[in-house]
């Protein structure tokens, strides 16, 4: 009965955002403002529904409901009542229904937040992000219902992926949807722009939160993506450039120049067209992804519990969506061409060359992800690209973009002169050429080219941020005062990016000193791993709620004084015979001992991995700063400013261009 | 005109999705198409012993399990094979034999003969990504075909009958 009703909000969702696709289009071309106002209580209802079916999967998962076939396939009576709850997104049609879920949340917050705006705007935006839910519910109604039931009722069901039974699973995906999803919104703001004619200043405004909003969330995805993958694959790595992470990455690095190319559209009035591109990308992108992943159009050996008809509607839909936006866009983008002049050495300058970077960046990653299957499609046979090809590609196409950080912080807008650059670069250049050479021997004690490097480029964006906050707060007399005074906006910029140069200081140092390696251990056995010792205590079987697990117990020590007890664990997961690795991890801000059990032989021996990682969390640590940085930026004061003013009634504002 | 270069480069793209799209993913070659049978002395459900060399064509080697979904989706299909005198030996791959026993017990038993390959060894060798997959092996013990993911009755009339030269 809770499947049916489920069932049922979704279709009449459906009927609900094909009409919040379709009214307010209609009264923006006719002048009728009721039409016209159907959008808000459309996206109000939409969401009510879509929220609706949501609760009534989790109801069939919490009761263990196995006639729905998507509730067999993805849970079990064992399964903890958290990961029940996670389970609804543990597979394709959940997936999609959070997908849903998260979309009509957005809607509506834009109806909620936008009042402000002028109605025609709100009304395209709101009947563009209604067309793109149409398209979502269908395929979900038509090829992948989380609500079918099945006969015969099986009496166990299958298990949720064991892969998928951890804490960093719980709010990866739906981080990561926010993202993906928040770039929806943009990309209406973006239609709306190409449709009305309309893109200003005000315009710019408005968009920008909205998208600094989805990368944050995009930015806070990926991060807990790498921090599980770290701790669930059990091969120590933080990034593995699969198909399904450059999926996420793509949209980041696209959303990233999006953000930039905004603040110089409504600073300077500059690369409007550029700007709507961006914009129309990041979600394109965005769809690609979910396409990838989905499709088996990629990869996979587990490609053929997906359905073809699936990847036949996604590549419809994604041809309907993104072909229509980008046709829009060759039609009508001829109309942003704006005349200003723009310096090379100014703050839109230094931007624009940002932009050319991680576009540039997205296109590698985009090449390689996609280069495959282009070979396979063209009968070339069959290959993988693999990282070296990214490392190669994207570090050099990546670098520039550090020394742009701490370079546009210097810049002002419009123009400036060198000798005054020069003046403002000198501090932090200094401390950054002093880091370089002395960071890595008191944290490694040695120091390599690469590092020097590295070190050389995070704590100059490190250090140019510091000096921004501080030139801004010397204006005034009291420093206390001058701090607060910054808009929230520079703090958020300031933070995101000293967040990125910590980040960059912490992959330069773990991968140039990060040490790794696989030993044979009976119990009482040790082995070193440069300053430190592992110790093999002993490995026993200890039963878990759905698995049966064998826990190692590795003593760590240096200079003979213990630093660490770790306890990995070989699981095996009953329902679906599932072997998975939990490794351990003793770490500070500044390495991380991590442990992973391999195979048993027959004797008792284990196979052991030993890993020693430098300076790992800041890999992490940057990634959370940049995403505070953008909640930050997001709640500026600016924009709420903006929205009142918007309100006060403006004549070329309310009749559609 | 430049402002046609995305719906263009997106042309491009979506015909590539299009071909990509149009290719089975489960099509990846094996290397052991043509090959004899790897070797394997596996246990059996009824307690007896079966090994690579009794597998002598034509039939059909099915991978399977009572955990698999799929399996069960190309059940009906099997059972229906057998019943016209296709000969299917069954390898159930990674499971428990009461498990495995009362899965055949309620849902049928299309197979020959079963060897437990509570390991996963056989598996391995005969390079099987998951369950279900299927070998076509001939009259001198040569594998013909592989099909990877559950079967169907068109890939069945399609791929293994023509093979198997029996009309089903």
């Amino acid at each position: 009965m809770i499947a049916e009703l489920g069932h049922f909000a979704l279709i009449l969702a459906l009927g609900v955002s094909a009409l919040q696709a379709l009214l307010p289009l209609y009264g923006w071309r006719r002048g009728d403002a009721r039409a016209l106002a159907a959008g808000r209580s459309g996206a109000l209802t939409q969401f009510a529904l879509v929220a609706l079916a949501y609760v009534c999967l989790s109801l069939c998962f919490v009761n263990g409901d196995f006639s729905v076939a998507y509730v067999a396939a993805n849970s079990h009576t064992d399964l903890p009542l958290m990961y029940r709850l996670t389970a609804v997104w543990g597979g394709h049609e959940g997936s999609l229904l959070l997908w849903m879920l998260m979309l009509s949340g957005w809607t509506f917050a834009v109806s909620l937040f936008n009042r402000n705006l002028p109605d025609y705007i709100t009304a395209l935006v709101l009947a563009v992000l209604g067309a793109i839910g149409v398209g979502f519910l269908l395929f979900m109604l038509t090829t992948s219902n989380p609500f079918d039931r099945h006969f015969p009722v099986p009496l166990e069901g299958r298990d949720l992926n064991p892969l998928l039974q951890d804490p960093g699973m719980i709010i990866h995906p739906p981080m990561l949807y926010m993202g993906y999803v928040g770039f929806s919104v943009a990309f209406a703001f973006a239609i709306a722009a190409l449709l009305s004619g309309k893109l200003d200043t005000a315009w710019a405004r408005w968009t920008r939160p909205w998208t600094t909003a989805a990368w944050m969330f995009l930015t806070l995805g990926i991060t807990l993506g790498s921090w599980w993958a770290y701790h669930e694959l059990g091969w120590g790595g933080w990034w593995f450039w699969d198909p399904v992470e450059n999926a996420s990455f793509m949209p980041w690095l696209v959303g990233t120049a999006l953000i930039h190319s905004l603040a110089v559209t409504e600073k300077r009035g500059l690369l409007k067209s550029w700007t709507v591109l961006l914009a129309l990308l990041a979600f394109a992108l965005s769809l690609l992804g979910t396409f990838l992943v989905r499709s088996g159009v990629l990869v996979s050996v587990h490609a053929f519990a997906t359905d073809p008809a699936r990847g036949v509607f996604i590549l419809a839909f994604l041809t309907v969506v993104i072909g229509s936006a980008l046709g829009l866009y060759a039609w009508r983008a001829r109309i942003f061409v704006t005349t200003g002049e723009l310096q090379f050495l100014s703050r839109e300058g230094l931007l624009l060359f940002n932009n050319v970077f991680l576009v540039s960046a997205a296109a590698a990653v985009l090449l390689g992800t996609l280069y495959p299957l282009a070979i396979e499609a063209l009968n070339l046979g069959k290959l993988s690209v693999g990282p070296p090809y990214f490392n190669a590609v994207f570090v050099p196409l990546t670098a520039p973009l550090a020394v742009l950080i701490g370079l546009a912080a210097c810049v002002p807008w419009k123009n400036s002169r060198g000798r005054d650059v020069l003046r403002l670069m000198r501090g932090p250049a200094a401390f950054a050429v002093v880091c370089a050479i002395g960071l890595p021997f008191l944290l490694q004690g040695r120091n390599t080219l690469v590092a020097v490097a590295g070190t050389l480029l995070a704590t100059w964006a490190m250090a140019t941020a510091g000096q921004e906050l501080l030139r801004r707060a010397r204006s005034h007399r009291v420093l206390a005062q001058g701090l607060a005074s910054i808009p929230r906006g520079v703090w958020g910029m300031s933070l995101a990016h000293f967040g990125i140069g910590v980040f960059v200081l912490g992959v330069t140092h773990v991968s140039t000193f990060g040490a790794e390696r696989d030993v044979r251990l009976a119990p009482g056995q040790e082995a070193a791993l440069g300053a430190y010792t592992y110790r093999l205590i002993e490995v026993r079987g200890l039963p878990g709620p759905n698995y049966d697990a064998d826990v190692g117990t590795i003593e760590v020590s240096k200079d003979g004084q213990r630093l660490a007890v770790l306890q990995p664990e070989k699981r095996l997961y009953r329902a679906q015979r599932n072997v998975m690795t939990e490794a351990a991890v003793d770490h500070t801000l500044l390495r991380d001992l991590y442990v992973a059990l391999g195979e048993p032989f027959n004797n008792g021996d284990w196979s052991v991995r030993l890993y020693y990682r430098p300076t790992m969390r800041l890999v992490w640590l940057g990634g959370v700063l940049a995403f505070l940085g953008g909640l930050l930026a997001m709640s500026d004061r600016r924009y709420r400013l903006a929205q009142a003013a918007a309100r006060a009634p403006d004549p070329s504002a309310s009749a559609p261009a | 005109m430049r402002y046609a270069i995305p719906a263009a480069l997106l042309a491009v793209l979506v015909a590539l999705f299009a071909i990509g799209l149009t290719r089975d993913p489960s099509k990846i070659p094996s290397p052991l198409i043509g090959q004899p049978a790897p070797a394997f002395t596996l246990p059996t459900l009824d307690g007896t012993t079966l090994s690579a060399s009794e597998l002598r064509g034509p039939l059909l080697v099915n991978f399977w399990a009572s955990w698999c979904t799929p399996c069960l989706q190309e059940h009906p299909l099997l059972m229906d094979l057998s019943r016209q005198g296709v000969t299917i030996i069954g390898i159930d791959y990674k499971d428990a034999p009461d498990a495995a026993s009362q899965w055949l017990a309620r849902h049928g038993n299309p197979f020959r003969r079963i060897a437990r390959d509570e390991a996963g060894r056989a598996g391995l060798d005969w390079g099987v990504y998951g369950v279900p997959e299927t070998f076509l092996i001939d009259a001198s013990g040569v594998i013909r075909h592989k099909h990877i993911g559950p079967l169907t009755r068109a890939v069945w009339d399609a791929e293994l009958a023509p093979l198997l030269k029996v009309q089903p």
